[in-house]
């Protein structure tokens, strides 16, 4: 029982610092290069990647700079992975604890919403909406792809919720004259804590890939901002004359959903006691 | 069973209702109209083509003609493609992308059982440790960069498939995108089959059959496999759901002429008819593969049937 629990520690370890390396080379790798996102260098234009020019990994067509736009971009899905699992955390775990705490009719109702959208391409949802309304726009993209991530939470939440409800210590809360509000924001909230932090780690990469998804189909950020999916998207289309315009892009995407999957599954492995 | 299946088939009806209600009023909420672009019309031509199409009148009206001509089979006509009418549009581009949609279906589930239960036999063997790491890194690869990058391998330098686009009657064609499609889903059947095979394996009645002189192989075709399929079937109503986003990917990177281009395109347009027309066919599509999953289910395990839908 021993190994399994200090190799999954040891991934844990490994994770977090490949994503620790990542967010600091996204707040600080920018400075390193004299050039900016969206300066346009006419003299190098489609530079293939090289330690000896200025332009490490390469400049695109307009002949920007490559490990500068990466990075920002690097940047920008972290941001609005993160900020977008905050939607769906605060929305999974006001849904899931209300509907698990009320219980009755309204669990019933509460849960047969969830299983509805469950059952629908919601993501095409997010499209027309991100289509429609939020070309370029951050708040639409942020709530829109939040509102997507909340619905396995919001299950986990409620059981979570339903299991702490009959718990002693709940009743002893109960007893000495909490009100219900009282004791679902003292005693059952803490509690969940850990199971969210380990859902919400996990929800992160997920956001990135849908950022990234609609921003690949040019409706997410706008240009000359770029983000990761963007990037990919612009490189897979000079992909035969310029490969590293995709392959850069694309290496640094997969490292960071590797770093957060790998990160959610060790703290799973630590906090969760569901998952054992 | 009969009861069940009409039971579930009339639930999908309100569904569908609310789901193409809201996107009725969602997509007029939206500024711009679809007259209303950059090449702008004067202004007497676009009123009466709003007039035409009934753009002009309430919009609750409007609705309401669009449900009866819906009752009536008819989706509309096209506004931004004005030679077709939405129904052509979706005949010319679905069996293209239901191809796509049930090649990488068979083939992930094919493969994704396959390797399930090759590593469900040997836990900690080459297989298995060969499952955890595809697992873990199609986590890590979206559609859209595996696409690009088969694309790049298998087309650019080795030249061995087209890169993209589409012929029909050239299965060649269908390689890269259906693989593409393909790959999550075979790491998640995989990871499910060889969990619940291996949790099965561990059932008594697997003992006692091993235990009665039958062969490993017997065991695992006659008694192990089938209950050990039951949640791999449970799964295929999210799978479902994820073929049908994934293919908008995956028509998008290889340029396929399926119907999933009309989406973004008709949203960007406010082609009002067609969004609703594709949200009509994604939206049943993915409710009736939900169904069917449920369905299958229900059949390998009658628990299922008996609890209220």
């Amino acid at each position: 029982m021993s190994r399994p629990e200090r190799r999954g520690r040891g991934g844990l370890r490994g994770a977090a610092l490949l994503l620790g390396v990542l967010v600091l080379l996204s707040l600080f790798g920018p400075r390193a290069s004299p050039y900016s996102y969206s300066a346009l260098d006419w003299r190098h234009l489609a530079v293939p990647p090289g330690f000896a020019g200025e332009h490490w990994l390469g400049t695109d067509s307009l002949g920007r700079d490559l490990y500068v736009r990466t990075l920002y971009g690097l940047r920008l899905s972290l941001l609005i992975g993160v900020l977008a699992s905050g939607v769906s955390v605060l929305i999974g775990v006001a849904w899931g604890a209300a509907a698990g705490w009320v219980g009755g009719r309204l669990d019933a109702w509460m849960m047969r919403v969830v299983d509805v959208l469950y059952a629908l391409p919601y993501l095409f949802i997010v499209l027309i909406l991100a289509a429609l309304f939020g070309r370029g726009n951050l708040a639409v993209l942020l709530v829109g792809i939040g509102a997507v991530g909340w619905l396995t939470l919001a299950r986990v939440v409620r059981a979570q919720t339903l299991s702490l409800k009959r718990r002693e210590f709940i009743e002893a809360a109960r007893a000495t004259g909490l009100s219900g509000a009282q004791v679902l924001w003292r005693h059952v909230l803490p509690n969940l804590a850990g199971t969210v932090v380990v859902y919400a780690t996990l929800l992160v990469p997920q956001m990135i890939v849908y950022e990234s998804f609609l921003s690949f189909l040019g409706l997410g950020v706008e240009p000359p901002r770029a983000s990761l999916g963007s990037l990919i998207n612009a490189g897979a289309r000079q992909m035969l004359s310029a490969p590293w315009l995709l392959l850069v892009p694309a290496t640094v995407l997969v490292l960071l959903l590797l770093a957060f999957n790998l990160l959610g599954d060790g703290l799973r492995d630590v906090l969760d006691p569901t998952g054992r | 069973m009969f009861g069940y299946t009409l039971r579930r088939l009339v639930g999908i009806a309100p569904v569908l209702l609310i789901l193409l209600t809201v996107s009725f009023f969602v997509v007029r909420l939206a500024p711009g109209g679809p007259f209303a672009s950059a090449r702008a019309l004067p202004a007497r031509t676009r009123a009466e083509l709003e007039r035409l199409y009934g753009l002009d009148r309430p919009l609750g009206v409007q609705y309401l003609d669009y449900l009866d001509a819906l009752a009536h089979g008819n989706l509309g006509p096209s506004y931004s493609m004005r030679d077709d009418t939405v129904a052509e549009l979706i005949g010319a581009g679905l069996p293209v992308s239901a191809t796509l949609g049930v090649a990488a279906l068979l083939l992930g589930v094919a493969f994704g059982v396959a390797f399930g239960v090759g590593a469900a036999l040997h836990p900690g063997a080459v297989l298995d440790r060969l499952l955890k790491l595809f697992a873990a890194l199609t986590l890590a690869l979206p559609s859209f960069v595996t696409g690009p990058l088969l694309a790049l391998a298998f087309g650019l330098w080795l030249h061995w498939l087209p890169v993209a686009g589409w012929q029909p009657d050239a299965p060649r064609f269908l390689v890269l995108p259906a693989v593409t499609l393909a790959l999550p889903l075979a790491a998640s059947v995989a990871r499910l089959m060889r969990a619940s095979l291996l949790e099965v394996l561990q059932a008594s009645y697997v003992r006692t059959a091993r235990a009665r002189g039958l062969g490993r192989a017997r065991v695992l075709w006659h008694h192990a496999l089938r209950p050990a399929l039951v949640p791999v079937v449970s799964y295929l109503g999210p799978a479902a759901t994820y073929l049908v986003t994934g293919s908008l990917v995956v028509e998008t990177v290889f340029e396929l002429p399926g119907t999933g281009r009309y989406l973004v395109q008709g949203a960007i347009d406010r082609d009002y008819t067609l969004v609703m027309g594709m949200v009509l066919v994604y939206g049943l599509l993915t409710l009736l593969a939900n169904l069917a999953a449920d369905l299958v289910h229900a059949w390998l395990d009658p628990r299922v049937r008996h609890e209220s839908p």
